[in-house]
Formats: C-alpha cells, structure tokens, sequence
C-alpha cells in the first residue's frame, strides 16, 4: 500500500497545477486569428521587409486583419498566393512575378572612375562624395549594398557592376530600395521585352568621356520600334514594356550594345 | 525580530553579491549566455525568472515541507519541483504574452527554457538540501536574492557585450570567446566579493 502514497501525492499536485494552467489560460487568452497561422506558414519566411512590414510574421498579421491586401508579399509565389486567397475567402489576384534589372552597364572596363577609394567600401558611403567614384553619375557603383541587402542570394557583383540572378530573384523590391543611385528597377518576369541597361541623362556627347556603354540618346532604337515603344527622353532610351513585343529590333540597331533582354527573352539569350 | 531582519539581509546580500548564482555557482549559464545581447531584453529576461523563482521557491518550500516530507517522499524532490517549476514557467508565458507580446517576443525560446535554467531548480534544492534556510521567508529570501542575482550578472554582461559589439576585437575571439572571457573576468571580480 505504501506505494500508493507517491502516487497520490504525485497525482494531486498534477491535478493541482493542472487545474490552475487550465484557468490561466482562459483568463490570458489571447485572440489569436486562426487564419494568421495559416498565411504566416504560406509565406516566404525570409523575413525581407518587402512588403514594408517588420516581418513575415507581422505581415501575415496584417493580412489576417485585413490591413494589407493578401498580394502583400512581393516575394511570394503564384501557388502561394492562391492558397491565401483561398485561406482569406477572397477572390484569386493575378500577380505579375517581378525581378529586379541593373539599369546601367557600366563595367569595370567601360566606365571612368573620378576617384578610388580606399575607405569604407559601401554603396552609400561612395555615393555621398561627389555622386560616386565613377565619372557618371547615374552609374551603378558596385559595392554590392543590394547584394548584402537581398535575402534570396538572387544577387551578386560582376565586373563593377550588379547582376540579378534572374531565376532566384523574387521581385521584393529591397535592393531597389536599398540602391542609393535608384538604378535599379522591378521588371515583369514572365514577358518577352528588352530594356535599356543605363540610367544616364547626360548629353551624348559627354558621354564620350564618362562611359563607354551608355546611352547617348541617338534615337536610333526609337527609329528603330515599329511599335512606338521606344522613347528617348533626357538623352535617355526608355522601353515601355506592355508594347514592347520583344522583337529585338531596338537592340541590333544600338551601337551602344545596353539593349538587353528581359524576362523570358533574358533567360532564352542567357543560355 | 532583528535577527530575522539581519538573517534576510544577509541572505539577499550573499546571492546577490558572494554567492552569485551565476558567477560563483556557475548555474543558469545558458540564458546568461543566451539573451544578453541587449540589455532591456535581458532585463526582462531577469523580471521573468525572478518572478519564476521566488514563486517556484515558495511553492516547492510548502509542497517539501507539508506534503513530501511527513510522508518520507524526500527522494521525490526533483521530479515534484521539476513539475512545479514547469507548471509556473507555463503561466509566466501565457501571462506575459497576453500582457506583454513585446517582450514574449524578444525573449522567444529562452522563455520555455526557463523550466530548464538551473538556476531555478538549483535554488529550490539548495533550500531543502542544506538546511541553511528553515524557515519559508528565509526560502523565499534565498530564492527571490539568488534570482536578482541572476538578473544582475545577464544586466552587467548585455552591458558589456553591447560595448562588445563596436570594439576592435581581435578575429579569433570574436563572438562567444570574448564572451565567454568577459564572463570569466566578471567572474573574477564577484570572486573578490567573498572574501
């Protein structure tokens, strides 16, 4: 019988502290949306700040409460997004998957350096003297604070200059955010169209000195577009992607070669 | 009346200062090591297990002294407190997260894993093993100093390793090394206390 006496012992304190967990838990309760978890676990978990929110986590809360659309996420994918929608009970949203292009060419071998620098080797840093080391001034400076900043590895430098890993870019839009020069831009992944790889609106003839691949604003692309999609404004070439059918023709007649592919003209030139 | 009052104090002062649990017992290491990052984070790291401890320390002193001892369970002890223990760090956690989101946050895993800080459960043994402390407000004295001492050794290290964070530390040591070395030489200086 003594055996016994541990057992109650043991199994009335249980009962005692179980009964005192039971009750703390409905007077703590916290109010949580079921459908929070769900969006939470359907998002990406990086944790990029891409949809302005502090996190995954804060950005399913907001979804849950209504207080951001359910396409919140720019980094999510198409399946993804279909499931929320489903979780959330509203209707399916199409969503353009984006990824990020490097408008400026201007490689280590084709660009004019100001200045080099020995200290902090930062974006930001080189941005603030005298608008960078390199001559131009809309020029991608190539210390990679958009690769630090990329949470999906979709980065890297080459050359001097960025390179987007088309295929494991999301289209959060951080580095876009993060690049002190703006020269870097959100394109449609999944179009055949061509973009203008530079950002600068110096006058052509300067250009001569500042960089060997910009655009001197010759309007030959312009010519060029049977579809009226090219545009040279501020001595810059701009493609407007929904008319741009991918014809390339714009890019044989540069004689600048900062005409390139992109989405899925990119990827059928990449390899 | 005095005598109590000057016992209590000398309690508090030992598990504060000479006795530290952390740095002279070296118990509760992992939280130490775990949440000193910041200072309010480990501050409120410290609020918790304090709060954990002196509780845990005046149940498990009435549970020992009216239900295990007159029945001769003395060797039930560690799994009893264990139960106790958990089933307060358990209430900590609904509390703190219904009152307190920001901090249940920030302190995460380390939160549960208070169940499982030695300190607290060293504590609650220590009272019932020693005998030092027979009556309960001596228990809970040991117990509430032992906490604040905890909470004092996680204070001072985030305070050091914030400073740590910006020093020009050499790149072998960076990390847990410094750490663990800032630790030792805080341990050397609460060494000079009980002497």
């Amino acid at each position: 019988m003594e055996i016994l006496i541990p057992v109650i012992v043991l199994g009335l304190i249980g009962l005692v502290m179980g009964s005192i967990l039971a009750v703390a838990s409905k007077v703590f309760q916290v109010e949580t949306d079921p459908r929070e978890e769900k969006v939470s676990a359907l998002l990406p978990g990086a944790n990029c700040g891409g949809c302005g929110f502090a996190g995954c986590a804060a950005c399913a809360a907001a979804i849950a409460k209504g207080d951001a659309p359910v396409a919140a996420c720019p980094g999510i994918s198409a399946e993804a997004l279909k499931e929320i929608c489903a979780v959330m009970g509203v209707n399916e949203q199409e969503k353009t998957p984006m990824a990020a292009f490097v408008q400026c060419n201007g490689q280590l071998d084709k660009a004019n350096f100001r200045y080099f620098f020995d200290g902090s080797k930062t974006c930001a840093d080189i941005a603030a003297l005298q608008q960078g080391d390199k001559l131009c001034a809309y020029a991608c400076l190539g210390y990679g604070d958009c690769v630090q900043a990329c949470n999906f590895g979709a980065l890297s430098i080459e050359n001097g200059i960025a390179k987007v890993h088309t295929a494991d870019c999301v289209g959060c839009g951080v580095c876009v955010k993060t690049c002190p020069k703006q020269v870097l831009a959100l394109m449609p992944k999944n179009i055949e169209a061509y973009a203008v790889k530079c950002s600068s609106k110096d006058k052509g003839a300067a250009m001569k000195e500042i960089c060997s691949a910009g655009c001197i604003g010759c309007k030959l692309c312009e010519k060029a577009c049977a579809f009226g999609a090219v545009k040279v404004e501020n001595n810059l070439a701009k493609i407007d992607t929904q008319k741009c059918t991918g014809c390339g023709a714009c890019a044989e007649k540069c004689p600048k070669h900062i005409i390139v592919g992109i989405g899925k003209k990119q990827m059928s030139s990449a390899s | 009346m005095n005598n109590i009052a000057i016992s209590l104090l000398s309690i508090l002062l030992s598990g504060l200062l000479t006795q530290n649990f952390i740095f002279s017992r070296f118990m509760g290491i992992c939280p130490f090591l775990g949440v000193s990052k910041k200072i309010s984070t480990a501050f409120g790291m410290g609020l918790a297990v304090t709060f954990v401890m002196t509780l845990s320390g005046t149940v498990t002193y009435l549970v020992y002294t009216y239900i295990l001892a007159p029945f001769n369970l003395g060797y039930m002890k560690t799994i009893v407190f264990i139960f106790i223990i958990a089933s307060l760090v358990q209430f900590v956690e609904m509390a703190l997260q219904k009152y307190m989101p920001a901090l249940y946050s920030a302190l995460g895993i380390y939160l549960p894993l208070i169940t499982t800080n030695c300190a607290v459960l060293g504590a609650v043994l220590l009272v019932v093993d020693t005998y030092a402390y027979q009556t309960l407000a001596e228990a809970v004295t040991f117990n509430f100093s032992a906490a604040l001492g905890f909470t004092l050794a996680i204070v001072l290290m985030a305070g050091v390793r914030e400073r740590l964070e910006t020093a020009p530390i050499p790149e072998f040591l960076k990390g847990f090394p410094i750490v663990l070395i800032s630790a030792a030489l805080i341990s050397m200086a609460f060494g000079g206390l009980s002497f």
